[in-house]
């Protein structure tokens, strides 16, 4: 549905994205993360024809992003970062425009109005100037007017920034939701945000992107290596040894939880080494009380602390 | 131009949602139904000249606060990418807003059309200087739209916007004085006179109907709306 195909932007000198690519199939929830400034905006705004890129393209449902923009872009609804919107115009006159900027047929867009009006809950608000209203029903119409002309892709620029949290919870979910129908972008910098509502996540840095995967497996794939977390109820010293000797194992940390407790361990192996019924043997065997055990993952913020700043490191080494 | 008309439609609201409509009415309404008076009064000559003399510069004074937030406003206010990312050429945008100044401007003048029956109930004008009065003003502010939707283009500040429109605009209208200065280099004054904004007015209120007026006006507002396009796609090419 969405084709990015080594997309590129300079603004003079400065890179601000630097030939990426990726797609987005029909029907997909793709998290766009990265820090600010990492070029999400940007992509965003190339993507919706806002400007043209310097080099490389996109296809939006099959249409050119740069050939064919005026029909790419009736397959967009974009959200934009900041949500900005006519202040001075009612919500229903603002949708009224848009809708007819967008080509739906006067006895449609009526139709279409009342349609997302009641979906966003802003029915008692039609009448009203958008400069009268909070923040959370302002996104509610921004929203509103993406999906006024059911469009195929819906582009979201950061939209739970500045809403209370209830709120935050309540956008969440509607993305959710409107990606039964629409294939949606959506970028943040909100890492928690991306593991509850993206299918799919591509994180980007520097203009460049640095991963892209469900974000389940990004965890692993970041950190080189599986941690399983065990409690055990066993001499704490001669249990670590133990598995320290087991074979794939590379590190184990332990501590106790009080004298004469269980201990806790937390154990590294090598990536694809999968040592958990060797761990469980071994502590039966030994006639240790095993409690606990656990394959742990590292948070999507570690990976993306890793990921992000990984050059930073490298140089200082 | 139906996407035009939706835009132009939408900005005329944004002029009677806030008191800068009326008020530019009122002020342009106040000022040249003084000077009507005044000359009538004085002239005793059933005559617009009294109204089609000041209105022009007065239609140059105020068109700017006309121009300067179409297209600054929503720079400011970041709308100008939702507008852009609609499906609707750069053109249309522009021509939609330059209609929309074009409405107030029609609109102020078609209810100066009260001086024209006020002159026929106490005279009989002669109608043929009153029509081409109103076209030379119709034409001038035409030119004056475009150059302030110009400025409008090149920033985000409505102020700065009015300011560089009223001082193009100005320095267009008074190049055929400056053409005085140029006696002794006669093709040099002639080019001023006919790039001077005000000469090709006179000739409009004397009631002559010159095809080279209209010429100068019309391509005098194709070229700045061509110039308000082009600056619209650079922003985009930045």
């Amino acid at each position: 549905m969405i084709e990015v195909e080594h997309l590129s932007k300079y603004y003079g000198n400065f890179m601000a994205v630097d030939d990426i690519n990726f797609k987005v199939e029909k029907g997909e929830i793709l998290g766009f993360l990265g820090p600010n400034g990492a070029g999400k905006t940007t992509t965003m705004r190339m993507l919706t024809g806002y400007m043209p890129p310097t080099s490389g393209t996109a296809r939006i449902a099959g249409y050119d992003i740069f050939f064919d923009s005026l029909k790419a872009r009736r397959e967009i609804g974009y959200l934009p970062e900041s949500n900005p919107l006519y202040t001075d115009m009612t919500v229903r006159s603002l949708l009224e425009f848009f809708g007819e900027l967008r080509g739906l047929d006067k006895t449609f867009l009526r139709r279409r109005i009342n349609e997302v009006i009641e979906r966003m809950r802003i029915e008692e608000y039609v009448e009203t100037l958008i400069g009268k209203l909070s923040k959370g029903y302002r996104q509610r119409v921004g929203v509103a007017q993406a999906i006024l002309h059911e469009p195929a892709v819906l582009i979201l620029d950061e939209p739970t920034i500045g809403i209370d949290p209830i709120q935050i919870v309540e956008t969440r979910q509607l993305i959710k939701e409107l990606g039964k129908e629409h294939t949606i972008i959506l970028s943040t910098h909100i890492l928690p945000e991306v593991s509850m509502v993206c299918q799919r996540v591509v994180i980007i840095n520097d203009g460049r992107i640095v991963a892209a995967d469900r974000p389940e497996n990004l965890s692993i794939g970041v950190s080189g290596q599986d941690k399983i977390r065990l409690t055990i109820r066993g001499p704490m010293r001669e249990v670590a040894a133990a598995i320290r000797d087991l074979n794939g194992v590379e590190t184990v940390e332990y501590e106790s939880t009080g004298t004469d407790g269980p201990a806790r361990f937390t154990v590294s192996a090598r990536i694809n080494r999968d040592v958990r019924e060797e761990l469980a043997k071994l502590i039966v065997n030994r006639s240790w009380g095993l409690l606990e055990m656990q394959p742990i993952g590292l948070s999507l913020e570690e990976v993306f602390v890793k990921l992000t700043t990984k050059e930073e490191v490298e140089v200082g080494a | 131009m139906h996407n035009a008309l939706s835009i132009a439609k939408k900005e005329i609201n944004a002029y009677f949602s806030s008191p800068m409509g009326y008020l530019i009415g009122a002020v342009f309404l106040i000022l040249t139904g003084l000077f009507f008076a005044q000359y009538l009064l004085a002239t005793q000559e059933a005559s617009m000249r009294g109204f089609f003399s000041p209105a022009s510069f007065f239609l140059l004074l105020i068109s700017p606060v006309i121009t300067m937030r179409l297209i600054a406003e929503e720079q400011k206010m970041g709308t100008l990418e939702l507008l852009l990312t609609s499906p609707v050429t750069d053109l249309q945008v522009v021509i939609g807003k330059f209609l929309a100044g074009l409405a107030m401007i029609a609109g102020m003048l078609v209810l100066t059309l009260y001086y024209f029956v006020l002159l026929m109930w106490v005279g009989s004008p002669d109608l043929g200087p009153v029509f081409t009065g109103y076209l030379g003003l119709i034409l001038l502010g035409s030119a004056i739209l475009s150059v302030g939707l110009l400025a409008s283009s090149f920033t985000s500040n409505q102020i700065v916007s009015a300011v560089v429109a009223l001082g193009i605009l100005l320095m267009f209208w008074l190049l055929g004085n400056l053409g005085t200065f140029l006696n002794a280099i006669p093709w040099a004054k002639d080019i001023l006179q006919y790039l001077s904004l005000a000469s090709h007015y006179s000739d409009l209120v004397n009631g002559v109907l010159d095809t080279r007026d209209i010429i100068y006006y019309v391509s005098f507002t194709v070229t700045a709306l061509f110039l308000t396009v082009r600056s619209l796609e650079s922003r985009r090419w930045r």
